[in-house]
């Protein structure tokens, strides 16, 4: 099939899957809880409820709200936030340079550490040092983030007050973006959540990274890579990782999606002003609006990273073709 | 006569493994002079394969190289460093691996592995490169070379991608070739191809090459002189004519004997009896005395040493075949 072929059926999938994400979230927004309560003064009367009722359009049937629920977002009207009384996709679209900038960070750090680390591990699996690696990332994996965001904190920010363990400092607008990351107080700032945030996706990679070397360091290729007279660092990085590197894109891919989804622990550890943190105030306050763009959001994210994932596979592995 | 390019001294590569030591090549001696074809030859698991990866220095952990010199053009390659054998791999020896469907590496495209070879052992520049990799896979017999050079392995047959790694081999113009069982994934019609177009290379080249098959019908085409080898030891070698025609090992006779093509002429075609044995608990004593139908009781007592029988040929047995045998 033509690459524009499968772009295309590739979109409609994208979209087919969005629109059952907007059903399950219409509905699981609409058995949790009446919002009239969240728009309304406490003493209202009876009428004056019903009357917000209806300007809300929650007297109406659930399908015509439905209906209207998907109309309004389809053409880019997400609702207000009860609480904000803004857009609520402008609320969140502003918070989110802040998650991404940090994830992006996290899964830089992960990705630079865990691969070269995997492929030493997975290239000498006897030797000390892969061993040290490998325990070292079974604690990265079974450790939760929570305690070790904590730990962090404990140890350079109260301990020995190296880095500063709260919000993302200064920042500086870069394409019309806020990022920390340019200024030398926000790069300060962003090094213990992204840590933190790294630390079992770093965990996950390595593995996933020694495992498939290691396997590729059975194969024939290899030494007749080095039959060749190819150097070590050629070998392993040219001729090895390269094979070894579809499973560790599938969960590169995951690892991101979910990074994004659900930094919300790390931002509320680290008072991060991402997205994470207005979830979670958004679902204490029952601010629906902001609750459905996140959702459709993350499921926009998730699909799009998948999207992205199954090119890349084409373009590492010539024996997977478009389809 | 010219001093060997290649002499192989005494060499013992032995496996450590879990259970016992495989002394998968123990004290072979030989040598391959400059235009020559040796053909190495014995049946699955005699040592053939460890005997050229031994060479270019490819034994992994459980395996080692335990004694013995590999001179090459004088220079003992058993002592020279990782880094030290990376110029000689591929640049001065080259290697076709046994099995053409996974040499190549499934990720990159023929012409980029092609490149590779010359990128590390000549100042060529790309274009001239390219050309170089055009020429080469036109003398292996592949049309269209051109455009073959942006496909990937997996679009290649099997006979293909043979062809493909043999013009690897022959790339940079190496002063040896070690052709591991170049042509047994492959069919007749196919392997008969290949094998001239092979010789014709080493020829034309002035280079060497050592030949390893467990079918002496391919040596007998191919090979100026041939090494036996049996559970990691020489049991025969000489001149190939002298070999074929009259072998004075007996388990050399055994391989002739299992050969159609030539057992025809003596009317007889047998395949030797028994199996090889485990080498991990051979003792002393001729390894093949098991299968061997000229044994006697001091075949079990001492281990025969490799010595001169007649002609060009030494073998290691107590009993060798006269010329006249059957
Ligand atoms: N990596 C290895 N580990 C343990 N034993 C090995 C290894 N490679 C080869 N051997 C042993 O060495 C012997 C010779 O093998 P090989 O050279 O491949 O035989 P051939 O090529 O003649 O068929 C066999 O008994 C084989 O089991
Ligand atoms: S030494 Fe004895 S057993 Fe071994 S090949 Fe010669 S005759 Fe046969
Ligand atoms: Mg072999």
């Amino acid at each position: 099939m033509s690459v524009l072929g499968y772009t295309i059926k590739r979109l409609l999938q994208m979209v087919l899957v969005l629109f059952a994400v907007s059903v399950i979230v219409f509905l699981m927004m609409s058995f949790t809880g009446d919002p009239v309560f969240m728009v309304i003064p406490i003493d209202s009367t009876a009428a004056e409820i019903e009357q917000a009722r209806r300007l809300l359009g929650l007297d109406r049937s659930l399908l015509s709200q439905y209906f209207i629920f998907l109309g309004d977002m389809l053409q880019g009207d997400f609702g207000r936030s009860y609480v904000f009384r803004q857009p609520a996709m402008q609320l969140i679209l502003e918070r989110l340079p802040a998650t991404i900038e940090m994830v992006l960070v996290a899964i830089t750090l992960a990705t630079a550490i865990a691969i070269p680390l995997g492929v030493y591990a997975g290239a000498n699996p006897n030797r000390p040092v892969s061993r040290g690696i490998m325990a070292g990332s079974l604690l990265g994996i079974s450790l939760p983030g929570f305690w070790v965001g904590m730990m962090l904190i404990f140890f350079f920010s109260v301990r020995y007050p190296l880095l500063p363990s709260s919000g993302r400092g200064d920042t500086v607008e870069v394409f019309g973006l806020r990022l920390s990351i340019f200024t030398a107080d926000g790069f300060a700032h962003i090094i213990l959540p992204a840590l933190t945030l790294a630390l079992a996706t770093l965990a996950i990679m390595l593995r996933i990274t020694r495992a498939g070397m290691m396997e590729v360091m059975r194969q024939d290729y290899m030494r007749f890579a080095r039959a060749k007279g190819a150097s070590r660092r050629s070998i392993l990085f040219r001729h090895g990782l390269k094979n070894a590197l579809i499973p560790v894109v599938t969960i590169f891919g995951l690892q991101l999606g979910d990074l994004i989804a659900f930094a919300t622990i790390t931002e509320t550890i680290f008072a991060w002003p991402g997205t994470g943190k207005l979830l979670i105030d958004s679902i204490y306050r029952g601010d629906r609006p902001v609750i459905v763009v996140y959702l459709m959001l993350t499921a926009f994210i998730f699909v799009a990273i998948n999207f992205l994932v199954d090119i890349v596979y084409t373009l590492i592995d010539p024996r997977i073709s478009v389809k | 006569m010219a001093d060997p390019l290649l002499e192989v001294r005494d060499l013992r590569t032995y496996f450590h493994t879990f259970g016992g030591v495989v002394k998968a090549v123990d004290g072979v001696s030989f040598d391959v002079r400059q235009g020559e074809v040796v053909g190495l030859v014995g049946e699955s698991g005699g040592g053939k394969s460890v005997v050229g990866f031994s060479i270019l220095g490819l034994i992994d952990p459980p395996g080692r190289i335990e004694a013995g010199e590999i001179l090459f053009a004088g220079e003992n390659l058993a002592a020279k460093s990782e880094e030290e054998m990376r110029s000689v791999r591929g640049g001065e020896i080259a290697m076709v691996f046994q099995d053409p469907m996974t040499s190549l590496n499934p990720v990159y495209t023929v012409g980029h592995q092609m490149d590779e070879m010359l990128r590390l052992h000549t100042d060529l520049d790309r274009k001239a490169r390219r050309a170089r990799c055009v020429e080469m896979l036109e003398q292996v017999g592949i049309s269209e070379a051109e455009s073959r050079l942006d496909a990937y392995p997996h679009q290649f047959s099997g006979g293909m991608r043979q062809r493909v790694v043999i013009a690897i081999a022959l790339l940079a113009g190496s002063r040896l070739i070690i052709a591991d069982e170049p042509t047994t994934a492959l069919d007749v019609t196919v392997q008969a191809q290949i094998l001239k177009l092979m010789r014709r290379q080493i020829v034309e080249r002035g280079a060497a090459m050592i030949m390893v098959t467990h079918d002496l019908a391919v040596i007998s085409e191919m090979a100026d002189r041939v090494v036996v080898l049996y559970c990691g030891k020489v049991v025969e070698r000489g001149r190939t004519a002298e070999i074929i025609n009259a072998p004075s090992h007996p388990y050399t006779r055994g391989l002739l004997d299992s050969i159609p093509r030539i057992a025809e002429r003596r009317d007889r075609l047998d395949q030797i009896p028994g199996t090889v044995p485990d080498i991990r608990t051979l003792g002393k004593g001729c390894s093949f005395r098991d299968r061997c139908f000229r044994a006697q009781p001091v075949c079990a007592e001492k281990t025969p040493v490799l010595s001169p029988v007649r002609g060009s040929l030494d073998a290691a047995c107590h009993f060798p075949l006269e010329e006249t045998a059957p």
